[in-house]
């Protein structure tokens, strides 16, 4: 019974990580430029990931094998975030500017606190 | 102190990775975790910057269980971005104050920013960061402030 | 459904191979191999498990050090144009590297 309920678990886990892995790599294909692209990619590799690491640490039970995947989901976790960051810090460095919106950002800037600190 | 930490623990991440409990193989282990500790030590003379923590594991606990459910409905959001058939995006660079005072929760915070889809912290100055959204919504400064209150709570609570 | 996830991962790679080849920028590369990267980490962990060995998981952290390790020399080098500078002494933000 219990076993029955983990293996739905982790196929439920492992497809959707397959199907979020998809969706990112499809994000990449489809946003028109470099700063969606980053985020599109920050899907896979969070929810992707996650969900593949949880779906494979179910099935493999308790055993050196799930500290193993624990440690592979810890590493990945934090380099995922620090190369997107780094990527994207090294293209605004390199002049590639990200799209801003005019409109609102400076009203409402001006209104809240932030807005003397900056003039 | 340190140091015998730093060894045990390196010991034991080796006993977890090798999994195999022979003599020569745990000897094996202990000498290459005296060598690290050895080499960090030397390390430390050129880059003297231990790290201090001072957070609670419960509150981190918390907040990491709090951001798993973020991580999850920012997902969802970009998903249905990506999979709808004309993409409209709303993108928009912005800056993000932060009120952390150690390093560490600092960076915990500009990671808990990427991690979440849809903003990516593209920038860190001295007192706030440039945070950059995809669909960018009024209710973004709110809720990156809300997240900011929780980092800050995990340092200030373990301070107390 | 390991089948389906070696499947799902295979297809993600594919089109970030496309990416990586059409990418207009060189950020945009960068950013596809690094996806590639971590998707391949998840697809060595995913093969493991199909073919019964549990020891490609070694194979897997490694090449998740490796894969960071790579990125950011490479993202290091398109900023600083060198390797062994101590670069980050010129470096507006001092938490990068």
């Amino acid at each position: 019974m219990i076993a029955l309920l983990i293996e739905i678990c982790s196929w439920i886990l492992i497809v959707s990580g397959g199907a979020f892995a998809i969706i990112g790599a499809i994000g990449q294909l489809r946003f028109p430029d470099f700063w969606a692209r980053l985020h599109a990619a920050s899907v896979s590799d969070s929810a992707g990931m996650i969900l593949l690491i949880a779906g494979m640490i179910l099935q493999s039970g308790v055993s050196l094998i799930t500290v193993k995947l624990i440690i592979i989901g810890a590493f990945l976790y934090i380099t995922g975030a620090t190369s997107t960051h780094a990527v994207a810090s090294a293209a605004l460095v390199s002049g590639l500017k990200p799209p801003v919106l005019k409109k609102t950002k400076p009203s409402r800037k001006t209104r809240s606190k932030k807005g003397q600190a900056k003039a | 102190m340190r140091t015998i930490f730093t060894t045990l623990t390196l010991f034991a991440l080796w006993l977890l990775m090798s999994g195999v409990y022979k003599p020569l193989v745990i000897g094996l282990g202990v000498a290459s975790a005296v060598l690290a500790v050895y080499v960090e030590k030397r390390m430390n003379f050129i880059d003297n910057s231990p790290l201090k923590l001072n957070v609670s594991l419960y509150r981190m606990f918390k907040y990491f269980a709090w951001l798993h459910v973020e991580i999850a409905k920012s997902n969802w959001a970009v998903t249905k971005l990506i999979l709808s058939p004309n993409i409209k995006l709303r993108q928009n660079l912005f800056e993000v104050p932060f009120t952390q005072k150690s390093d560490f929760c600092e960076a915990m915070f500009a990671n808990s920013i990427t991690l979440t889809p849809g903003t990516i912290t593209v920038e860190v100055e001295p007192d706030h960061f440039m945070v950059h959204a995809l669909a960018y919504t009024d209710e973004h400064d709110d809720a990156l402030a809300d997240m900011d209150r929780r980092v800050t709570e995990i340092e200030t609570g373990a301070a107390q | 459904m390991f089948v389906f996830a070696a499947f799902a991962l295979f297809v993600a790679m594919a089109f970030l191979l496309v990416r990586l080849y059409i990418g207009p920028t060189l950020y945009d590369r960068v950013l596809a191999s690094n996806a590639f990267g971590t998707q391949t980490v998840l697809f060595i962990g995913v093969l493991g498990y199909l073919t019964g060995r549990p020891d490609f998981l070694d194979i897997a952290l490694l090449y998740a050090l490796i894969n960071f390790v790579g990125t950011i020399a490479v993202l290091k080098f398109f900023r600083y144009r060198s390797l062994g500078d101590s670069g980050d002494r010129t470096a507006r933000s001092g938490a990068g590297e």
